[in-house]
């Protein structure tokens, strides 16, 4: 564990040492104040609650979080730091984990600064504190599951742009999975693949906690969605470490 | 074969699909002893380097250090080796201190530990006058010295060094030369070197790897006396280039 917080420290230091903290946190704090207040009618609903908020919350999200994933490995990969990282005395499971504990450090760091839309609400009205607490607990987890993901696709190559355009791509059907849409479609096709659908959209499970509900079944999904992927990152960089 | 060496290879092999890079490398490396490791570009000296390192699993064949299998105890293995990977890579963003904190910090070393160890190696790398500059503003140079600091950090009884003078210019060379000959005594050192001078001044041995395998394993001495001009590069040069070649130089 040791070996896990060292190397989860350094790798948060290095967000902040580039500009990369501060260009994170400004569009995401900027995209989630236009997107609640002007496209999701926080005003107009005259509602004492976040619910356009933690609506957006996911997408952006899903647009933001591999552009942090997507420097993971590739980026070690690239500088050759990977062949440092690991011949030091380490596990790789213990890099895999230090990395992905960073970088979700990093975004609840990122959601911890939107409390301003916690005070707003909670100086027009009576909000229900508890189910918007449930709603950013819900919100880390879907960082944490769409981070695991980024970070796995990010030890598959040491370019960039491909990490990033991979992750977005699998986080998204893995939003959408669980849509009617979706399942429709899957239903009259392939019913197995409908009823897993179903199971893994990550913006469902999202929507319990938003309505303040917090189940078992939802956080061993989010437990197990993100180990699988930090397994696979194992896998991948086993296998591909010094391709 | 020698019980006790610090690094024992058998067999080590290293194939990608058709290509083998490196054929069947067998080799073992006392206490005292520092190995000059040869060889022409791609001839398999950072393939070798990387697996015995455990950062590359060879397709066959084992590499030990001081009886750890990189393969199977492989942290255990890593305890006991400084590496200096091909290129020097450090963490750019970092400055020096920060990064050679981290190192120490992740060899187990706490409080004061830390403290005492990164000062040593600064000391050792001559470092102390960039110490809290970033990585990526320093000079190659610079760079070579903070990897080579990494390395040196933990004291280690095995040391492994891609290439460790390349980039620095004489005097530094000169310096990395002398420090590698004091701590020569105390460790098993393998180094990958283009410098055949470099053999001369400070190895007790060389092997001269080609298309990947061995073709030359002796003193520096020895090897001269291969070819009746009496010098490494005559040598080197009628080992590695095909005859045709060879005539035509």
């Amino acid at each position: 564990m040791r070996n896990v917080l060292t190397i989860a420290r350094r790798e948060l230091g290095g967000y902040f040492a580039t500009p990369v903290a501060t260009v994170f946190i400004v569009i995401f704090l900027v995209l989630q104040g236009t997107l609640t207040f002007n496209v999701g009618g926080f005003f107009d609903r005259s509602q004492a609650d976040l619910l356009p908020f933690f609506n957006f919350l996911p997408w952006v999200f899903l647009l933001l979080v591999p552009a942090i994933t997507m420097r993971l490995w590739a980026e070690e990969r690239r500088l050759g730091t990977i062949e440092l990282l690991l011949t030091l005395p380490v596990t790789q499971w213990q890099a895999v984990l230090g990395k992905f504990l960073a970088a979700w450090a990093f975004c609840a760091i990122a959601l911890l600064l939107t409390f301003p839309f916690v005070i707003t609400v909670n100086l027009l009205g009576n909000p229900d504190n508890g189910v918007i607490a449930a709603g950013y607990l819900g919100g880390l987890l879907v960082a944490g599951a769409f981070l695991a993901v980024g970070a796995a696709l990010s030890a598959l190559t040491k370019n960039q742009v491909i990490a990033f355009v991979l992750a977005v791509a699998v986080c998204f059907v893995f939003a959408v999975a669980a849509y009617p849409i979706v399942t429709d479609y899957l239903s009259q096709s392939t019913p197995v693949l409908a009823s897993i659908a179903r199971r893994v959209g990550v913006i469902e499970r999202f929507g319990d906690f938003v309505r303040g509900v917090i189940t078992l079944p939802d956080m061993i999904y989010f437990a197990s969605f993100i180990a699988f992927w930090l397994f696979v990152n194992t896998l991948v960089l086993d296998a591909r470490k010094a391709a | 074969m020698d019980g006790d060496a610090l690094i024992q290879i058998d067999g080590l092999t290293k194939r990608f699909g058709s290509f083998t890079a490196v054929d069947h490398v067998s080799f073992d490396v006392d206490r005292g002893e520092v190995l000059g490791f040869l060889g022409p570009n791609g001839a398999g000296k950072s393939t070798t380097m990387r697996m015995l390192a455990g950062f590359m699993p060879p397709t066959s064949g084992t590499a030990r250090i001081c009886g750890h299998d990189v393969q199977t105890d492989s942290v255990a293995a890593r305890r006991m080796l400084g590496f200096l990977p091909e290129g020097a890579p450090t963490y750019p963003d970092m400055t020096v201190v920060a990064f050679l904190r981290f190192c120490a910090r992740i060899r187990g070393y706490a409080g004061y530990g830390i403290d005492d160890r990164v000062e040593c190696a600064v000391d050792l790398t001559r470092l102390e006058d960039v110490l809290l500059q970033p990585i990526e503003t320093l000079s190659k140079g610079f760079k070579r010295r903070v990897g080579l600091a990494q390395a040196l950090l933990h004291d280690p009884p095995v040391l492994v060094l891609d290439e460790p003078t390349d980039g620095l210019d004489p005097n530094q060379k000169h310096e990395v030369r002398a420090l590698i000959d004091q701590m020569a005594p105390h460790k098993a050192i393998v180094i990958s070197t283009h410098l055949l001078e470099e053999v001369e001044a400070i190895c007790t041995r060389a092997i001269i790897i080609a298309a990947g395998r061995v073709i030359a394993d002796e003193t520096p001495d020895e090897l001269r006396a291969r070819h009746p001009s009496g010098r490494l590069d005559e040598v080197f040069r009628a080992l590695t280039l095909p005859e045709e070649e060879r005539d035509a130089a």
